[in-house]
């Protein structure tokens, strides 16, 4: 399947060009002959998106609007906005927005983004075995597989786990997080896995930052903190919309982590989106229902994704 | 048009073409290989079901030449393993031909029309007249048509250790003949015997449907008559006082510390912990749960070798409530090998039904599985009466168990009364508000077919 994706856009790129040199060429031909030809080889590719990125995207927006079961039912049928209906209608829907609205904010928005940042800007000060060193580390965690972080962290999180040995070993109360405040858990869980990526992102965007610039900056007698807020900031400013935006959405579909440490539970005081959309179709086999959730979770990316674009446009 | 665009199209077109129809076929049936799927333990070092499994595979190769049988063991929890394969079941490239299925699921995959039924086979097989009629009802759908063969099936009580019983001044031969008295015998463990964990009852969505057959419908079928479904209206009932007394007594042991820690109790792995921890480390006086404990014990395959568990450990039934007639409860489930509608070879399925149920076979497994046999010839068996400690007693209890409503419904409300469990376990909610809560929710899952008992 990727072969066959990446072959037929490869044709695409060396055959484009090469058709509009050969224009003026070939003198013989008209453009409007030309014009449909340059975009055969794009059919390919353009068949394959459709077939395999619309196509199940169609059929799911299709299921959303029937009672299809897992089991207990052979046939499904056309219910309307039934399945809307009953979300906006169902308590643990909305406790499922809400605290997937604090563990964006959380672990995203604030945990990632800004500890990313401060990684990156750290980084670039430190000398070169504590950079190699900490990137090392830090990209380690985001390399890990999802389901394999979330098994290190829930024996970290655990009554019994790594983070209780250590308190007992400084004399410090224990914790029971995963019980007593268990979406403070995953979050920092995801914290934890994902600010390597952020860190990557930032690090780019503050080595293009011309030294000149701060440098006259620090001249003109700016401290650290004006030259953050009026020159680092200003200059990676479309860095932070574009990572906040791959940030977000990639922390609303966060599923395995969450899974694995906590099922969403205890009584559902963690079950984000994803993990309430897999215990409605996949727990209690209504399908339907469930698809219709994730066409709701599909509409919080997009407001989220939304605001990140305006932040992107407006110029300075 | 360039000499070379055509040559580019019809690159592009045999790529697609290439990946397209391979992704559409998907591996050809091999006419004479027979997939199985089953569960495997979420605990590795068990593998009492894969060696049976393997070793009748082997006899069906031998006495089947030419046939190959290809195992597909699918390590997960129970509620994973049950979605799992009504996935494969769905699409005639992942169907096996041969799939376990646990009776609580059965009907519900039955009326979802994932299975063939098995009568025109079984009308044709000497072995069928030595099951006991109910388990010849387990998998019998809606329609009377039956659906798969049981292998076994399983009761609940109460194990207890006779160890932690001495040391607070308990007999040895305990029977309790209320909840009251099993609750005090739990309190008295706990002031006499600190450290030790007097009561394990499972509870929430963690344990899955164990918590909710093991736990919930243990209490409930001790609280009166019909207080789940209704056969005579055929509704689901709700605002039972049976229901909330049954959440009321997983609230006192809970909420009195009987139990194990409640975000122990809420994981998904308290029953791996309960069976290779808890029990064979002493740390647990008395435990609600099923016939099958020993056979993780076994010094093969068992995965937690404990030779000593059957001086240790005793069992007794379970009191109903307030020791209403007959004064004891037992649930009974278990799990039969059906044939998915979608299988490519039913015939080939059928054959390796027929032998892992040769009379050899059934035994052998009820003795390795630790199971509670099924068959009237294997029941006899003196290899059998004598394979594990404690069998006598749990064969006793298959006149007075109960079975699950078998309806395609009961998966579903299974798992509200799940969420009903864990609300009142983690504090969550009061039994009252949480029996409320479930009722809501019930005629919301079943459409309305409900009726309300005092």
């Amino acid at each position: 399947m990727t072969a066959g994706a990446a072959g037929s856009a490869g044709a695409t790129r060396s055959a484009g060009p090469a058709g509009t040199t050969a224009t003026p060429r070939t003198p013989r031909r008209t453009p409007a002959r030309t014009r449909p030809l340059r975009w055969a080889p794009l059919v390919p590719a353009t068949v394959l998106l459709l077939l395999f990125l619309g196509g199940p995207l169609v059929y799911c927006v299709g299921i959303a609007f029937t009672d299809a079961q897992l089991t207990g039912q052979e046939s499904a049928s056309f219910v309307g906005l039934a399945n809307f209906r009953h979300a906006f209608g169902d308590p643990a829907f909305r406790n499922a927005v809400v605290l997937t609205l604090v563990f964006t904010v959380v672990s995203s928005v604030l945990g990632q983004n800004t500890l990313g940042l401060a990684l990156a800007g750290l980084l670039r000060r430190a000398s070169r075995p504590v950079r190699t060193l900490t990137g090392a580390l830090v990209i380690t965690a985001w390399v890990l597989p999802e389901i394999v972080a979330g098994f290190l962290l829930y024996t970290f999180f655990e009554r019994r786990g790594t983070l209780n040995a250590l308190l007992a070993w400084l004399h410090l109360p224990a914790q029971n997080w995963l019980f007593g405040l268990p979406i403070l858990a995953v979050s920092f869980a995801n914290v934890w896995r994902g600010t390597a990526f952020s860190m990557l992102i930032y690090s780019a965007a503050l080595a293009g930052i011309p030294t000149e610039i701060s440098e006259s900056a620090e001249v003109d007698g700016a401290g650290g903190l004006r030259r953050l807020w009026h020159i680092t900031l200003p200059m990676i400013r479309r860095s932070v919309g574009t990572n906040l935006m791959l940030n977000t959405l990639q922390t609303l579909s966060v599923f395995g982590l969450i899974w694995v440490m906590t099922r969403g539970g205890p009584g559902g005081r963690s079950q984000t989106l994803p993990v309430f959309m897999y215990d409605q179709a996949f727990t209690k086999s209504l399908i339907g229902y469930g698809t219709a959730v994730a066409l709701l979770l599909l509409v919080v990316g997009a407001l989220f994704s939304a605001v990140y674009l305006r932040l992107l446009r407006e110029e300075v | 048009m360039r000499p070379t665009a055509p040559l580019i199209l019809l690159a592009a077109a045999v790529v697609a073409a290439g990946t397209l129809t391979a992704c559409g076929s998907g591996p050809a049936g091999d006419r004479n290989t027979v997939k199985v799927a089953f569960i495997k333990d979420t605990n590795s070092k068990v593998t009492v079901r894969d060696d049976y499994v393997r070793l009748v595979a082997r006899q069906f190769e031998k006495s089947h030449p030419g046939k190959k049988v290809r195992l597909i063991p699918i390590q997960a929890s129970e509620n994973d393993y049950y979605t799992k394969i009504q996935q494969m079941m769905r699409s005639p490239r992942t169907a096996p031909d041969l799939v376990y299925e646990d009776t609580f699921l059965v009907n519900s995959d039955i009326t979802a029309g994932l299975l063939r039924p098995l009568d025109a086979q079984l009308r044709g097989w000497k072995e069928w007249r030595q099951f006991e009629p109910a388990a010849k009802a387990a998998a019998r759908g809606q329609d009377g048509h039956t659906y798969g063969v049981p292998d076994g099936t399983d009761t609940r009580g109460l194990w207890f250790n006779k160890k932690i019983f001495k040391r607070a001044g308990l007999p040895a031969d305990w029977r309790p003949r209320t909840w009251d008295e099993v609750l005090d015998a739990a309190r008295t463990v706990k002031r006499r015997v600190p450290g030790v964990i007097p009561l394990n009852v499972f509870t929430g969505k963690g344990a899955g449907e164990a918590a909710v057959m093991q736990g919930f419908e243990m209490l409930l079928y001790g609280t009166g008559e019909n207080q789940l479904y209704d056969p005579d209206s055929r509704k689901w009932v709700t605002g039972t006082r049976g229901f909330r007394d049954s959440l009321a007594f997983l609230d006192t042991v809970y909420r009195e510390r009987l139990g194990p820690e409640v975000s122990d109790a809420l994981s998904p792995n308290i029953q791996t912990s309960v069976a290779t921890e808890l029990l064979p480390e002493e740390k647990l006086a008395i435990d609600l749960d099923g016939s099958w404990l020993g056979q993780q014990w076994q010094k093969t395959g068992g995965g937690n070798p404990w030779p000593a568990w059957s001086a240790t450990l005793g069992q007794t039934p379970f009191p109903t409530q307030h020791g209403a007639p007959p004064g004891k409860v037992s649930l009974a489930g278990g799990w039969t090998w059906s044939v998915p509608r979608q299988a490519r070879q039913p015939q080939l399925a059928w054959q390796l039904i027929e032998t892992f149920q040769s009379r050899q076979n059934a035994l052998e497994w009820c003795v390795r599985g630790a199971q509670i046999a099924v068959r009237k010839d294997v029941a006899a068996d003196p290899r059998y009466r004598k394979s594990v400690p404690g069998i006598g007693f749990f064969t006793g209890l298959v006149t007075i168990s109960r079975y699950r409503p078998a309806l395609p419904d009961y998966p579903k409300v299974a798992a509200a009364i799940g969420e009903a469990m864990e609300a009142v376990t983690a504090g969550d909610s009061a039994p009252d508000k949480a029996a409320r809560d479930y009722d809501v929710s019930l005629r919301s899952l079943v459409g309305g077919r409900t009726v309300a008992k005092p």
